[in-house]
């Protein structure tokens, strides 16, 4: 039982600090958007931007991971109170679906990088 | 009027207007004029003793302190046992999860003095205090908990009135049994289970807000993790 509470407390806690992440980077990734847009859109204009640049890297990298932090813990309560699936299996199914936004995420991310 | 345990029914009964009519006083007249089988819970009839919280046109209430004039639409009122606990027969619920939550939750003060010591001194306005006394008029009446969705979508829940229990008690600066309470309250069955719809807060008839409570145990409990000690 301690553990139980210890864990789920940990994973609360990950997803306000992801959360507090997430707000951050919403700001800056619309504000990007809004900025870039004003002259119409190219993909070479996005990657000129990105290409080669270890900023944008490391701030599309962070919110790949908070993303993908964030978004399972939510969808485990929406699945213990919506379709009672709790347990083990409820959890292993959200960390596949964590390390798959992580993986897509990322691959995205190293693709506007290289 | 909701007749019958979970199986049950619906009937219709016709009552006398009077002026300042209480909704206890509809439920009391049909039980001793019309039906006496009728099954229900009072006590004081002053909003005192919390138990004669029924569900009133949908809304968790106490009976005792809602004047029909209120709550009667086209001089009609649905009258039905609290939700979210089981029901034993007519307008009673059985309250045994809600009360046994309290005890799960920790609800009990743990003091550590003997009668051998002096009486600790808590500064009226120190903030511990404060919060404390924001919680503690609390009776029991288990309207925030037929209120509380979370309750109905997670039955292991502790729900609003345990959680504000063992907050007032993590305020208490007597206490001893902190940091098991805090444990107790931790995790999806407790304090971090709160979606902070505030039913509770919106429906409580003492104008409590357990969501503030929930809410500072959320922290309490976060700042004990980070530290190892939960």
């Amino acid at each position: 039982m301690n553990s139980r509470a210890r864990g789920e407390t940990w994973l609360w806690i990950a997803q306000r600090a992801s959360a507090a992440v997430l707000a951050v980077c919403v700001v800056v990734h619309l504000g990007t958007v809004i900025y870039a847009v004003r002259g119409g859109l190219t993909a070479a204009e996005i990657l000129g931007r990105t290409r080669g640049s270890l900023g944008w890297l490391a701030f599309y990298a962070l919110f790949v991971l908070a993303a993908a932090v964030h978004a399972p813990i939510g969808l485990r309560s929406v699945l213990a109170e919506w379709l009672g699936w709790r347990g083990p299996s409820r959890d292993a199914a959200l960390l596949a679906f964590a390390v798959l936004l992580a993986a897509l995420g990322m691959r995205a991310v190293l693709a506007v990088f290289a | 009027m909701w007749r019958g345990a979970a199986a049950g029914a619906f009937c219709h009964f016709e009552v006398p207007r009077y002026a300042s009519q209480t909704v206890l006083d509809v439920v009391t007249h049909i039980q001793r004029h019309l039906d006496p089988t009728l099954a229900y819970r009072y006590a004081c009839r002053v909003g005192m003793c919390g138990s004669c919280a029924m569900t009133v046109n949908g809304i968790a209430r106490w009976t005792c302190r809602t004047h029909v004039d209120k709550v009667a639409q086209d001089g009609r009122l649905e009258i039905a046992p609290l939700a979210n606990l089981p029901v034993i027969r007519d307008l009673v619920a059985d309250m045994s999860a809600f009360f046994d939550k309290w005890a799960r939750a920790q609800g009990r003060f743990a003091g550590a003095r003997t009668r051998l010591d002096d009486f600790e001194r808590v500064p009226p306005q120190s903030e511990a205090r404060l919060q404390a006394d924001a919680g503690i008029e609390c009776i029991g009446c288990g309207v925030c908990y037929a209120s509380c969705d979370v309750v109905a979508w997670n039955p292991d829940y502790l729900g609003p009135a345990a959680l504000n229990r063992a907050w007032t008690l993590v305020q208490d600066e007597r206490d001893a049994g902190r940091a098991a309470r805090l444990r107790a309250v931790a995790g999806d069955a407790g304090c971090h289970a709160c979606h902070t719809h505030m039913s509770c807060t919106e429906r409580c008839p003492k104008h409590i807000a357990p969501t503030a409570a929930i809410g500072g145990l959320k922290r309490a409990v976060a700042r004990a993790a980070l530290r190892g000690e939960l």
